[in-house]
């Protein structure tokens, strides 16, 4: 009996080698958790910054001086502004912010100068794009120590009386499309697109390997049902599902949350259906590549992780280093992320949504030829 | 439809996967209301031929036809008319029986759709367990089930990958039952099996090994084109017997079958001579004693390149 119970060395190791053997055998799952980690890394180590600086900011000038140039150049200075002189009208400046092209307008009035050198304590404006604003907040907070480093700089001598007066010039801020600065109204609308990316993207490749890993994969292929028959056939349920986990978050984000709803609804679905499209072949995609559910389940997770982290949901889009957003660029989170807040925050219209629509499209198209190339191959 | 009679009709079918070559050369033909026995060992290709001649693979040469449709070009026919059934039970065991019936009914738009599908079940005795899952019927009754699905359309040719596998003796008498009632009916039946007495039971037998067809013809026919002499002999410590007779050229082999020893060989005198000492008596060649032989020929002339 205390032979049976004692524990052998020997059994052991046979356990340990088999499931090497099997680990190694199993490429995907080997390459993804040394792979996983190393893009983790670099995820956090170097792409997300929570901390967001060369945040694009116009200038609308009507006034020019050496105090406003010195503003400006302070502000440049900081690293938290990087201008950008392609607007320089009001109304240029305005559709740009509304686009979410720039972040932030500054705006100076025409008697700026003239009323700081008589003391009069002129007011600068600044309109933020407040929709997330965790990217703007330091931002902003870094306003009051360039306008003092500006007094030190430039008010002197005869001007220095000037200073003297606690704050010779204002910085008004405006938060623009979240006046309250509440964070839940930028995470709301950005959870919708997540965990349609989660779900939809996993339940596709889901029902697709398992047939393949059941056999009826080859049952249903020796009908006459063409390829294109079964896999639209197979994602339709999941459109619904989209719709409804949409629907739900669009609903509880009012209700619970009391988010603000400025858009059209039958934008925020038109929109909603052209994510779920390319959600679902995405995952007719990853269900071509992958042998197994288990595989599908990896695969999932590989394209999710970059999707949260790099699509401006969790972390801010413009905090994140140039080739971090190339890579983001690339997600259609990201579009999706940019329209549901345009939508449903800034109240956009069509024309406005069109830059981040487009690239949706052209996502989707290259996903279906990709999935339905892969899809004929399962065959021969 | 082509001039040509036959169900199958097919010429030189080649397939490769990578550099194997899976099936080569293969040439068969079944005629109508024919059962064809389709045997061979483990990964000898028989699926794979299966498979191209139901319009699942596209061979990589060779041609033919499968109920008059060309096998390379009208696969698309071949799919919507012949009756397929594979080796693993391939409906969906989280659909009730009475579902996975609509879907097969559906898809392959048959009109009259919940006629055929109560006829289907009433013919399996299946009605009142109709709404019970895929999953709870025992391997027997999967098997009935998965013939049925292929039978809603009234195929005239059914590929059937290793039915019976795994199936209990009684369930496997009632199933061949009805392939020869079918048969009776007209319909051309392709069976690939492991069971000697499922291959008694086919009109023409054809085996294939590592890809090569090596016989073909009724069990009678291939019985005498191997020219093999069996004696039979009783006794005890049959293991050793075996074993000192196996090392005469004479003696192609030796099959233990429980307690008797089969010994056959080409030459007939030679095998006597060897006999002188044991208890022994010319016995008919059997189906099973040819197929061994022929798997052990193959193995001999193909079967060192491949890893099996």
């Amino acid at each position: 009996m205390e032979t049976a119970m004692s524990f052998s060395f020997n059994r052991w190791w046979a356990i340990v080698l088999k499931e090497f053997l099997q680990l190694k055998r199993d490429r995907v799952t080997f390459a993804m958790m040394l792979v996983l980690p190393i893009i983790q890394l670099a995820l956090f180590g170097f792409a997300i910054n929570t901390d967001p600086k060369h945040l694009p900011t116009a200038v609308v000038a009507y006034d020019q001086s050496e105090f406003t140039r010195s503003f400006i150049s302070s502000m440049e200075t900081s690293e938290y502004f990087a201008i950008d002189t392609r607007y320089s009208s009001e109304q240029q400046a305005q559709e740009a912010l509304q686009k979410g092209e720039i972040q932030f307008i500054l705006t100076i009035p025409s008697d700026f100068t003239k009323k700081l050198l008589r003391g009069e304590k002129p007011t600068l404006l600044m309109e933020a794009d407040a929709t997330d604003p965790v990217t703007i907040s330091i931002a902003l907070s870094s306003v009051q120590g360039i306008t003092e480093q500006v007094m030190k700089k430039d008010l002197k001598g005869s001007l220095s009386p000037l200073w003297s007066q606690k704050e010779p010039f204002d910085v008004r801020v405006h938060r623009l499309y979240n006046p309250n600065g509440i964070n839940q109204y930028n995470i709301i609308p950005g959870l919708m697109g997540t965990v349609m990316t989660m779900t939809l993207t996993m339940m596709t490749a889901l029902a697709i390997t398992r047939e393949r890993e059941r056999g009826t994969m080859e049952n249903l292929l020796a009908t006459p049902a063409r390829p294109l028959e079964i896999m639209s056939g197979k994602i339709i349920p999941y459109v619904f599902i989209g719709l409804i986990q949409a629907s739900l978050i669009l609903f509880a984000s009012h209700i619970v949350f009391g988010v603000p709803f400025n858009g059209s609804i039958p934008l925020v679905y038109m929109v909603v259906l052209l994510f779920i499209a390319v959600n679902l072949t995405i995952g007719i995609t990853i269900s071509s590549l992958a042998q197994n559910m288990l595989q599908a389940l990896q695969l999932t997770i590989f394209y999710f992780l970059p999707s949260i982290l790099l699509s401006g949901f969790m972390f801010p889009f413009s905090g994140m280093p140039t080739w971090a957003q190339h890579i983001g660029e690339l997600l259609p989170l990201t579009y999706f992320n940019r329209l549901i807040r345009g939508i449903i925050l800034k109240g956009n219209d069509f024309w406005y949504l069109w830059p981040n629509i487009w690239p949706l499209m052209i996502i989707g198209a290259v996903m279906m030829t990709l999935a339905v190339r892969f899809y004929k191959k399962t065959l021969d | 439809m082509s001039t040509t009679d036959a169900a199958i009709e097919v010429r030189g079918l080649n397939k490769y996967f990578g550099d194997k070559h899976v099936v080569k050369d293969l040439s068969l033909s079944v005629g109508r209301g024919e059962i064809l026995g389709f045997l061979g060992p483990n990964g000898s290709g028989k699926t794979t031929a299966i498979r191209m001649l139901c319009g699942l693979l596209t061979p990589d040469s060779g041609e033919g036809h499968c109920l008059g449709y060309d096998i390379r070009t009208q696969s698309d026919a071949i799919k919507r008319d012949v009756g397929y059934m594979t080796q693993k039970f391939s409906y969906w065991e989280d659909l009730s029986i009475r579902e996975n019936l609509d879907f097969v009914a559906r898809v392959y738009e048959l009109a009259n759709r919940k006629h055929v599908v109560d006829e289907a079940l009433e013919t399996l005795g299946l009605t009142s367990r109709a709404s019970q899952l895929a999953r709870s019927l025992s391997g027997g009754w999967k098997q009935r089930l998965a013939l049925a699905a292929c039978m809603l359309r009234h195929p005239k040719l059914l590929l059937l990958d290793e039915p019976t596998a795994g199936v209990d003796p009684n369930a496997r008498r009632d199933f061949w039952e009805e392939l020869h009632e079918l048969a009776a009916k007209g319909v051309s039946v392709l069976i690939s099996t492991h069971y000697m007495d499922e291959a008694e039971r086919c009109h023409k037998l054809a085996y294939i090994a590592y890809g090569n067809l090596l016989a073909q013809g009724s069990a009678h026919s291939i019985i005498e084109s191997q020219n093999l002499s069996t004696y039979e002999i009783t006794g005890k410590s049959l293991m050793e017997v075996s074993k000192s007779l196996e090392k005469h050229d004479a003696i192609e082999q030796t099959v233990i079958f429980g307690s008797t020893l089969h010994i056959s060989g080409k030459d007939p005198h030679s095998i006597e001579s060897l006999l002188q000492t044991y208890p022994h008596k010319p016995i008919p060649t059997s189906l099973e004693d040819v197929f061994i032989y022929l798997m052990r020929q193959s193995r001999d002339n193909y079967g060192n390149s491949h890893e099996l």
